[in-house]
């Protein structure tokens, strides 16, 4: 399959020679003065020449980068696939929920560099974030309130999905992988959860914790697995913190691009208003 | 031997020299790329499973040991407490932890009905009923209310009696006790046991698991209590 080329930006692209411009390629787009005549031409201006420069430069860097990676067929397949008619903002919720994933982890990563997961300081160390750190009140705001709308929004984007029927075939894996997304996401907010270590998150967990215990068989080692325990400790904190930071987050970027592999290769599906054209498929007709 | 391509109905032959293998030694009986695959995937699997293996036993280790040690908690004289009423204290449940390690518990004397007339040989009445905040349904602390006898669970309604039966609402059983003796007349108080609704002893539980009929055998106990 050939795919085509995408067109370059703007300013990659050469000027096409103005009229009456004697040396055939123009510097940019104010390289000639027009009411000079040639003979009284300058010689280019020192802004044209620094622009040229940079257009060669980055067209020799993305050069050398390509020919010894082979990036751009596989991003212009990625990123100039063909979608089917009709694409709504609807589509958008995936790119979304991804965003905030994006979003958490990066304040995530930040809030990590002054939080401490020791049960005597955790909570110290919470409100020093939040009191004293510059902006701290607000990367702990954006990753605390982050992760309700990346809730929201992976809710969101499996119902468009669930309505729109894009689960059905060829396109289940995709579902299923979105579902462990899904169940990963809401682990992360429950492990999360307990990292203040407030009152509240202490209760919630202890709870959270308990309602894992209650299923059959498997429940009280559940448990003991979440608390590192017969009772809430010492490693509890410790545990749900690697769980927050370093396992799930892990586990959801690999999915994310497992999940994206399968999107860029399978399509999107056209939304269900949008219906088939009809030439060609009566059978009766031919 | 290589000239004739096999007849589809007739077994292969397990050697390769039969098989038309290019290169075949006599008696060979596997193809030399076909050991290299099966030793590389053999090598990585042994090596993955040599850091995979305790690196996982490491993650559940807390599983399968009872790390908490047996230590007796002085609550104060025997004096302070009656059989009338309950008395808060405050214990350790895990040590080195600050706050979040401790716990309440309510403490009275003893009555003769308190526990299950046990057919156990051995199990011995405790003088004191020492009775776990930890509610039996989902673990939060629940409180005891003088005027009506009742302990009551702050989250979900669960109510218990004044020995800590179920009375109302969502618990399974009733709530959790601690081991107690008395030593030269001081109160001191030990590990947690759990009891099923006919207040026989259990080994501690989780909140919300059962102990009584079939349901006790979905809920085992576990190696960490």
């Amino acid at each position: 399959m050939k795919l085509p080329s995408p067109p370059l930006p703007k300013f990659l692209r050469p000027t096409p020679p103005r009229p009456g411009d004697g040396n055939g390629h123009g510097l940019g787009r104010n390289g000639g003065n027009g009411h000079d005549s040639p003979t009284t031409e300058p010689e280019p201006k020192k802004l044209d020449k620094a622009k040229g420069a940079a257009v060669e430069g980055t067209a020799s860097v993305v050069g050398y980068i390509d020919e010894r990676t082979g990036m751009s067929p596989f991003l212009r397949g990625f990123l100039y696939r063909k979608t089917p008619k009709g694409n709504t903002w609807y589509y958008t919720l995936g790119s979304a929920t991804m965003f905030a994933f994006v979003s958490q982890a990066v304040t995530g990563v930040f809030l990590a560099m002054y939080y401490n997961p020791d049960p005597a300081r955790a909570y110290d160390s919470a409100s020093h974030i939040t009191n004293e750190v510059f902006l701290g009140e607000l990367v702990r705001g954006m990753h605390r309130w982050g992760s309700t709308v990346m809730i929201i929004l992976i809710f969101l984007h499996m119902g468009r999905v669930f309505v729109f029927g894009a689960y059905k075939y060829p396109r289940e894996i995709n579902w299923v992988i979105g579902v462990v997304l899904l169940v990963l996401t809401l682990a992360s907010g429950f492990s999360g959860y307990l990292l203040p270590f407030d009152q509240r998150s202490f209760w919630a967990t202890v709870v959270g914790v308990n309602i894992n215990a209650s299923a059959p068989v498997m429940g009280p080692y559940i448990a003991d697995f979440l608390r590192g325990g017969a009772e809430f400790g010492a490693s509890t904190l410790t545990r749900f913190y690697a769980l927050h930071m370093l396992l799930i987050p892990g586990l959801i970027g690999a999915l994310i691009g497992a999940h994206l592999y399968l999107v860029s290769k399978l399509g999107t599906t056209a939304p269900p208003w949008i219906k088939a054209e009809k030439k060609n498929l009566n059978s009766e007709a031919i | 031997m290589a000239d004739s391509p096999p007849e589809p109905n007739k077994k292969k032959s397990s050697y390769t020299a039969d098989r038309g293998v290019a290169g075949a030694f006599e008696g060979e009986t596997m193809t030399r790329r076909g050991l290299m695959t099966g030793g590389a995937l053999a090598a990585g699997g042994i090596a993955t499973a040599a850091f995979g293996i305790p690196a996982l036993g490491f993650a559940i280790g807390p599983l399968l040991e009872d790390q908490e040690p047996e230590v007796w908690q002085d609550v104060g004289p025997e004096s302070d407490f009656t059989a009338e009423t309950y008395v808060p204290r405050v214990i350790n449940i895990v040590s080195e932890i600050g706050e979040a390690g401790k716990t309440t518990i309510y403490v009275r004397t003893a009555l003769p009905d308190d526990e299950s007339p046990s057919d156990k040989p051995g199990v011995e009445p405790l003088p004191m009923v020492a009775i776990s905040t930890r509610c039996a349904h989902l673990g939060c602390p629940v409180r005891y209310i003088q005027a009506s006898k009742r302990f009551v669970c702050p989250c979900h309604g669960g109510i218990y009696d004044e020995q800590g039966a179920v009375g109302g609402g969502p618990p399974v059983r009733p709530l959790d006790r601690f081991y107690n003796r008395i030593r030269n007349g001081r109160v001191e108080i030990g590990d947690r046991f759990s009891l099923n609704n006919k207040l026989d002893r259990f080994s501690p539980r989780d909140p919300s698991q059962h102990l009584d009929g079939l349901w006790q055998y979905l809920y085992p106990s576990r190696p960490s209590t």
